[in-house]
């Protein structure tokens, strides 16, 4: 065992770990955030993908000893003060989410896209979510929720997080 | 994966005792993206991994000087094709490094990496030997250059010596207009390994440079003039076992690639 200090949603955390499990394992089962998946395991289908320093990454293939002194933010921090991203928002107006397992993956990916490129075209949509797999097959739905979310759309309704049964609320396509 | 050791050495001196000490039972941990795979599925059981990111020689660095742009063992294939010196200068090389793997793959994968790692198929490999790239290596008996094409045996195996590493890749910078392009073949877009992958360059005088991977155990260079460039395709050997593409499809796709390439490389060489 060894212990890693890193900067996790904008907390600093310090763990012991394996020096031979990876960062998902780490999230997962010692720190207990589940949004990052354990799916594929060799950096094709994107399920694990967390930021790491300011890049995102497949946390399946990053040991979590490499993240010592690093700062990650997983989907749990995506939301803040109560509210979702504009991303977030426009996944559940869009339909994007159908069985929800890739869902973490894609918001990383999509969030980290309109950080780089605020208004993406299309073709860099497709390449910004090229490392993210949706076996529901939601593509086109998570297209349009990364264009309705791109800078200086005004066509999504932010969605409050709340607690309980209600969460998320329904919102109908307009 | 079984336990290993993790070793993250500050200096490059270090980094070489280590893999001196513990030779095949150490693995060099850049990227990751290649070798926790390779961990996982007990492919490797190395009873050390040493990560050479916390080496302040090794950290993620392009710089042109002196006629060459070097970039350094820790640089990634985003940083890569980010770079202006690098989209400057040698366009195939950034092209190949933006199709590599995904935006995740790319944020963690080296450059050099991709070299060492020696797989048939690495995207960067036929740029950088059309530029004529050569290794920095750090090791026990010191320092040494090696040219790229000199460096790659077969999948997986490279002429690094037990404790060497490759510390930098240098590109001279071209003496005269040159034009150049890559392209490579994959079974969908996105995310996937070539079937076929190649660059070419082209210079006013006519000499024609091309490489290509993923088509037998090594990338493969040639260098002559566009009359010979047909002579060239005789080397190639695909696997006939692949499950990627059958070798016909693969040779008829290098012809087509190189094709395109040398059309787009002219072109880029009058616009210059």
């Amino acid at each position: 065992m060894t212990r890693i200090s890193l900067t996790l949603n904008g907390q600093a955390r310090t763990v012991s770990i394996e020096p031979h499990h990876t960062l998902l394992e780490v999230l997962r089962d010692d720190l207990g955030l589940t949004g990052a998946k354990e799916c594929c395991l060799v950096g094709e289908c994107g399920a694990c993908t967390v930021r790491l320093n300011d890049r995102i990454v497949d946390s399946c293939l990053v040991l979590a000893a490499e993240a010592d002194g690093g700062e990650v933010l997983s989907v749990e921090g995506l939301a803040q003060g109560g509210r979702l991203t504009r991303l977030q928002s426009a996944f559940l107006e869009k339909g994007a989410v159908q069985c929800g397992f890739c869902i973490p993956g894609q918001l990383m990916a999509g969030d980290d896209l309109l950080r780089r490129e605020p208004h993406p075209s299309h073709a860099e949509i497709e390449e910004g979510l090229a490392g993210n797999y949706c076996r529901c097959g939601c593509y086109y739905q998570i297209f349009e929720a990364v264009e309705a979310a791109a800078e200086g759309q005004a066509i999504v309704r932010r969605v409050a997080v709340t607690q309980g049964p209600d969460l998320p609320p329904h919102v109908v396509d307009q | 994966m079984r336990a290993f050791s993790y070793e993250r050495p500050t200096a490059l001196a270090e980094a070489v005792e280590l893999l001196s000490r513990y030779g095949e039972d150490a693995r060099l941990l850049a990227g990751g993206t290649d070798l926790i795979i390779r961990l996982r599925d007990r492919t490797l059981e190395p009873a050390t991994v040493v990560d050479i990111k916390a080496i302040p020689e090794l950290a993620p660095s392009i710089t042109e000087a002196d006629g060459f742009v070097r970039i350094t063992a820790g640089t990634t294939m985003t940083d890569v094709h980010d770079s202006p010196v690098i989209q400057r200068w040698f366009p195939a090389l950034a092209e190949a490094a933006r199709y590599v793997g995904s935006v995740q793959i790319r944020n963690r994968a080296t450059l050099a990496g991709n070299q060492c790692n020696a797989s048939p198929a690495a995207d960067t490999a036929p740029p950088l030997l059309v530029y004529g790239a050569r290794l920095e290596i750090a090791g026990p008996s010191g320092r040494r250059k090696l040219d790229l094409d000199d460096f790659f045996v077969r999948s997986g195996v490279t002429r690094l010596e037990r404790g060497e590493l490759v510390t930098a890749i240098t590109l001279p910078l071209p003496m005269a207009k040159v034009g150049s392009a890559f392209q490579r073949r994959t079974r969908r877009r996105g995310h996937d390994l070539a079937s076929v992958t190649l660059a070419v360059a082209v210079a006013e005088s006519g000499e024609t440079r091309l490489a290509y991977g993923s088509l037998g155990p090594r990338p493969l260079l040639f260098t002559g003039q566009a009359g010979d460039v047909e002579s060239w395709f005789a080397a190639a050997a695909p696997s006939p076992t692949s499950m990627r593409a059958g070798p016909d499809y693969r040779i008829a796709m290098l012809r087509a690639l190189t094709a395109r390439a040398l059309a787009q490389a002219r072109e880029r060489l009058a616009a210059t």
